[in-house]
């Protein structure tokens, strides 16, 4: 059995671990642990600490893995080890907290130093009245035009789907020497 | 206990806190990655600091911050050049070239400056001399440490954001598609844009142009503020396993799976 692997990753709170469990045919893996930090409790109650882990299985000889990076920075030793051999990435940014996108750069930034894999943005929580542009979130992530900036809800099977996709489309691109 | 150590564990904030609340007497001296510094303190004040040859002499201190011309400085280091500092400055206020004053000030401003340089650096071997004491041929100052650590503190924040923005030193700059016309660059910018190539990472513009860490990050910072460059991964940077060129065989193998997942994803 053959079996590849896409990583999700993001800041703390981007909606990681929400986005593998709308896709995923397992319940997901979660490594979550209660927040003892009250700022971080603020936004959530519990956080990834090691990896989520979900899985579609394609047909018998093949098997989708998607693994969830823990956002605090902290825990950032794990980044490399999960990054192995990956197909591709999804960097998760949360649309309605903008004081996270300079760490969601920061993220990006260290991925790609990682692995030159193709990888997308999700803009997750655009469903959000608060949400920002995409246009603005481009700009403010210092993405160039070749990188593809999606709005996502990761609560939202087909809006994960389309993620999903736009990342193997784009690999299947760079397979394709595009 | 000696104290020794590495920057990378205890910063020189830390270290002039503790020197300043344990009032110590003697000689800082850090060996950091392309010079050697030299800070001597007593009871906890900044009295005499130097970085590498610039060995800070009165006559180059006042020359640099104009108190004396260029042909002054040059009879200076002809005529006195075997005089210490201590009689040099005797000198100059007798010839009414300058005021006490004017020598304090001038010596305080050009040892801070030189601490702060030192701030900049997080990697260095560093140890603390109780038996070396200031050169006596040099004029010494009594600095309060205080506020020199607390623009310290302010500057390592700016360092941890900078290290935010900026992780890595190993990837490589690029133009954007932004012209570099009608831009105001620095000195110190020129000189990284004139490396600014995806075959030159980071680190290497910095090692040329002889900048530390922060200074680096500090102007690639602005310049990626400015839409003037992007970060990208060298192109002579070793390229991981999966990145490696396929065989024909293995492309098809890729496609083929790549297009399978496609084809379930949507299935979904």
């Amino acid at each position: 059995m053959q079996t590849v692997k896409m990583v999700v990753t993001g800041p703390f709170s981007a909606g990681k671990t929400q986005f593998i469990q709308s896709v995923s045919e397992i319940d997901v893996v979660a490594t979550e642990r209660k927040i003892s930090s009250e700022d971080e409790r603020s936004v959530k109650n519990a956080t990834t600490v090691a990896m989520d882990f979900g899985r579609i299985t394609v047909d018998q000889d093949l098997v989708l893995y998607l693994f969830g990076t823990p956002g605090q920075k902290r825990f950032d030793f794990m980044w490399e080890i999960l990054s192995e051999g990956m197909l591709g990435f999804i960097v998760m940014v949360d649309s309605t907290r903008p004081e996270t996108f300079r760490e969601a750069r920061s993220i990006l930034e260290t991925f790609r130093a990682y692995a030159p894999t193709p990888f997308v943005v999700a803009a997750n929580k655009q469903d959000r009245e608060d949400a920002w542009d995409l246009e603005d979130m481009g700009h403010a992530l210092r993405l160039d035009k070749h990188t593809k900036l999606l709005p996502c809800v990761a609560t939202e099977k087909d809006s994960v789907k389309t993620v999903l996709l736009e990342l193997l489309y784009s690999i299947l691109s760079e397979i394709d020497g595009k | 206990m000696a104290l020794r150590g590495n920057l990378r564990d205890f910063t020189i904030t830390q270290l002039l806190n503790l020197i300043n609340l344990a009032s110590k007497t003697g000689t800082l001296v850090i060996d950091g990655v392309s010079e050697q510094a030299h800070v001597s303190f007593r009871e906890g004040k900044l009295a005499y600091a130097r970085i590498g040859k610039e060995d800070g002499n009165l006559a180059s201190v006042l020359y640099k911050s104009n108190k004396i011309n260029a042909n002054q400085y040059k009879a200076i280091i002809e005529r006195a050049g075997q005089m210490s500092d201590k009689e040099l400055g005797l000198l100059l206020i007798n010839a009414g070239y300058v005021s006490r004053e004017d020598i304090l000030l001038n010596l305080q401003s050009y040892f801070t400056d030189q601490l702060r340089r030192l701030f900049t650096w997080v990697e260095g071997i560093f140890r603390f001399e109780n038996e070396l004491l200031p050169p006596e041929d040099r004029i010494n100052v009594r600095l309060d440490l205080e506020n020199i650590i607390i623009e310290g503190s302010r500057q390592l924040r700016e360092l941890e954001q900078l290290q935010d923005e900026i992780p890595s030193l190993d990837m490589a700059l690029k133009f954007t598609e932004r012209p570099l016309t009608n831009v105001n660059l620095s000195v110190d910018e020129w000189k990284v844009v004139k490396f600014v190539d995806p075959k030159n990472s980071m680190r290497l513009i910095a090692r040329t142009n002889k900048l530390s860490e922060v200074e680096i990050r500090r102007i690639v910072y602005g310049l990626l503020q400015a839409g003037l460059v992007e970060l990208v991964r060298p192109t002579d940077a070793p390229m991981p396993q999966s990145a490696k060129p396929l065989a024909p065989q293995e492309i098809e193998e890729k496609k083929s799976l790549v297009n399978k997942l496609i084809g379930r994803i949507r299935s979904l």
